[in-house]
């Protein structure tokens, strides 16, 4: 957070100057002593809808780190192979709380770790998006004229095939694996985040407060850096918080469509939930535990990404 | 008005152009190469050859990208590796399809989500306000396959009310002049063929519209909690209105600016996005047909399934925009 209160005490120090010429705040600034995330931290914690998504997210992030320490057995393992018939498919018992499926894998095993690679192709392939994102939006905010005019098309190229198709024809150059699967929603993500960064560069140039930096003598680089972006980051990491439940489902969806790779008992929820079809009048729990699992965690991520927007709108501000 | 479209219609060209050039580096960017990647399992040293000469891949790229754009102007999308036919009649056979499922999923994201978030916001903190809620996160965190085989499973395979797959059932002998079964069925008199197309579409109809129900309702309850405050309708309330009128004239059709483009939107990405659900009912429209296409590397459906499906996508957004001079008296004046 220290980089974000930066702009603040700049701002606060520029705001002199300005007020004579305005008499009003800068955007980033605050004068009530107490800083916009501060503030936001205040109000989501009194909002019950940001704390279910918090704690969703909480419990989420736990299990998939912890998942060696809970799982039974590991994310591989068949440990019922000899149990399963093509015809039956044991259901819950003491040794496997959840079932087995017809790999013979323990359910409530591969769940956990189901949590696990979804928190990893959430987390690395926001990180791509919000990568390539940042450094579209800096390229085209920073130089401005033809090279933002030439990003911005290609942006508008990206945005005008649908997501699912984009991921769909990156995963089939990238080949078929968990890290084509990354690569293919972060692409996704980057025209996104690219558009969004950069609009909310071009509200803050603007904005008197970076008119009084330059004023005062920074570069345009440090303006930049130090001012426009950090101010940026509000809608950038409500959109970043978003895209992870996004991430989610469509790793699902890419596996459904066959582009995951690797073993179709692989422990993912979006492949256990694709391998399920076939058994869906045998065994429906084979579908619905998984499916549970990503609309909860899908859930929990949009709670948060939402209330976060909320808190952070300045609109909201003044109602109080 | 005309300007606008035809301004609109320009704009089309360096975007076709660009998405041109992405897909003509994205067939040679696959792996093995676009010979590979246009003959799939027929490879032989003979065909190879064929398409070499027929892409100029000898040629300077400038020249093969000429060549590529002029068959597009041609029409020629390629040979579908799966089927043996040309991709866009392919496109085109399966379009109806998608459209009709796409009709029925709008029906139902309308005339729920409408009504839904139009009571929600007038009586905001009720039950129905928080079953909007609920929709609408539901639409937003529920992958669609997902709530496709719910669907399937609960009113087909275990309730038996509808059909399990497919646009028709295969026991229906039925003529189709048009490819849209439930118009044909009309068209043709076929009353029992047209009601049983139209029950195929019923349960992937839903799924697909859950999507565009969730934000339907979440933009009509923001747009009409907007205008319900807004001073005007206090000033008609005042003057003692009837209520219904209130509802019609002031606030519903005041609060549908917003969610006319919403919807319109939407129509662009249902009419491309239904790959899951086709795929989940086997519905044999354009997006079943591609992920078939996935499943089988079939490269050239691919890159003309993509083309075709933003070249809709385009012309549905500027539909949207011209209706929505239409319907705005304000924008209509600025013209």
């Amino acid at each position: 957070m220290s980089a974000n209160e930066l702009p603040v005490t700049d701002g606060e120090a520029a705001a002199p100057l300005h007020a004579s010429i305005h008499g009003d705040g800068p955007a980033g600034a605050d004068h009530g002593g107490e800083g916009v995330w501060a503030r936001a931290w205040r109000t989501l914690r009194r909002n019950p809808v940001a704390i279910i998504g918090f704690v969703i997210v909480a419990v989420f992030v736990l299990v998939a780190v912890l998942a060696p320490l809970l799982a039974p057995y590991g994310g591989t393992e068949l440990p019922g192979r000899a149990d399963v018939r093509p015809t039956l498919i044991p259901g819950p018992s003491a040794e496997y709380p959840l079932g087995l499926d017809r790999y013979g894998g323990d359910v409530l095993s591969k769940l956990i770790w189901g949590a696990q690679a979804s928190l990893l192709v959430g987390v690395l392939s926001t990180l791509f998006g919000l990568t390539g994102g940042l450094l579209l939006g800096l390229l085209a905010g920073w130089f401005g004229k033809w090279v933002d005019f030439a990003v911005m098309r290609l942006v508008d190229l990206m945005l005008s095939v649908p997501s699912l198709l984009l991921a769909v024809s990156i995963a089939a150059i990238v080949g078929q694996s968990s890290m084509a699967v990354i690569i293919a929603i972060g692409v996704v993500q980057v025209p996104i985040f690219a558009r969004l960064l950069r609009g909310s560069m071009l509200a803050q140039k603007g904005q008197d407060y970076v008119l009084a930096a330059s004023a005062l003598g920074l570069t345009r680089r440090s303006v930049t850096m130090s001012h426009v972006l950090p101010n940026s980051v509000g809608p950038v990491i409500v959109q970043a918080t978003l895209s992870l439940a996004t991430a989610v489902i469509e790793a699902a969806a890419l596996s459904f469509l066959g582009l995951g790779g690797g073993e179709p008992s692989t422990a993912e929820w979006g492949r256990m939930l694709t391998a399920a079809q076939q058994e869906l009048a045998v065994a429906p729990r084979l579908a619905i535990l998984p499916g549970i699992c990503i609309a909860v965690t899908a859930l929990g991520f949009t709670l948060v990404g939402e209330s976060l927007r909320e808190a952070l709108d300045p609109r909201n501000r003044t109602r109080r | 008005m005309l300007r606008l479209i035809v301004q609109r219609l320009l704009l089309l060209i360096p975007l076709l152009l660009g998405l041109s050039v992405l897909l003509f580096g994205w067939v040679r960017a696959l792996p093995g190469g676009p010979v590979q990647a246009m003959l799939g399992e027929r490879y032989t040293p003979e065909a190879a050859a064929e398409i070499e000469a027929q892409l100029g891949l000898d040629q300077p790229l400038i020249v093969q990208y000429g060549k590529y754009l002029l068959r597009l102007l041609q029409g020629d999308f390629g040979v579908s590796l799966q089927s043996g036919r040309p991709v866009l009649e392919e496109f085109f056979t399966r379009f109806p399809a998608t459209i009709e499922l796409t009709v029925v999923a709008l029906v139902f994201a309308i005339g729920i989500g409408i009504p839904l978030g139009y009571v929600a916001a007038r009586r905001a903190g009720s039950v129905v306000d928080h079953s909007a809620v609920v929709v609408s996160l539901i639409g937003v965190t529920v992958p669609v396959f997902f709530l496709a085989f719910i669907l399937k499973y609960l009113f087909a395979v275990e309730l038996g009310w509808f059909p399990t797959t497919g646009r028709q059932s295969a026991t229906m002998i039925a003529t189709h002049p048009t490819n849209f079964y439930v118009l044909d069925g009309l068209l043709t008199a076929e009353w029992d063929a047209a009601w049983d197309a139209l029950v195929h579409l019923i349960l992937p109809g839903i799924a697909l519209g859950s999507i565009p129900l969730a934000i339907v309702a979440r933009m009509t309850r923001a747009a009409v909690s907007e205008v319900q405050n807004a001073d005007y309708v206090r000033t008609a309330r005042a003057k003692g209105i009837k209520a219904s009128r209130l509802r019609g004239q002031h606030i519903l059709k005041n609060a549908m600016l917003p969610v006319v483009t919403t919807i319109g939107l939407q129509v662009g990405l249902l009419l491309s996005g239904a790959v899951l659900t086709e795929t989940v009912f086997a519905f044999s429209g354009i997006g079943s047909f591609l992920a078939d296409s996935v499943f089988n590397a079939d490269y050239p459906v691919m890159q003309g399934f993509v083309l075709m499906i933003a070249v809709v996508y385009a012309l549905v957004n500027l539909l949207v925009d011209v209706s929505y001079g239409l319907i705005d008296p304000r924008l209509r004046r600025q013209q």
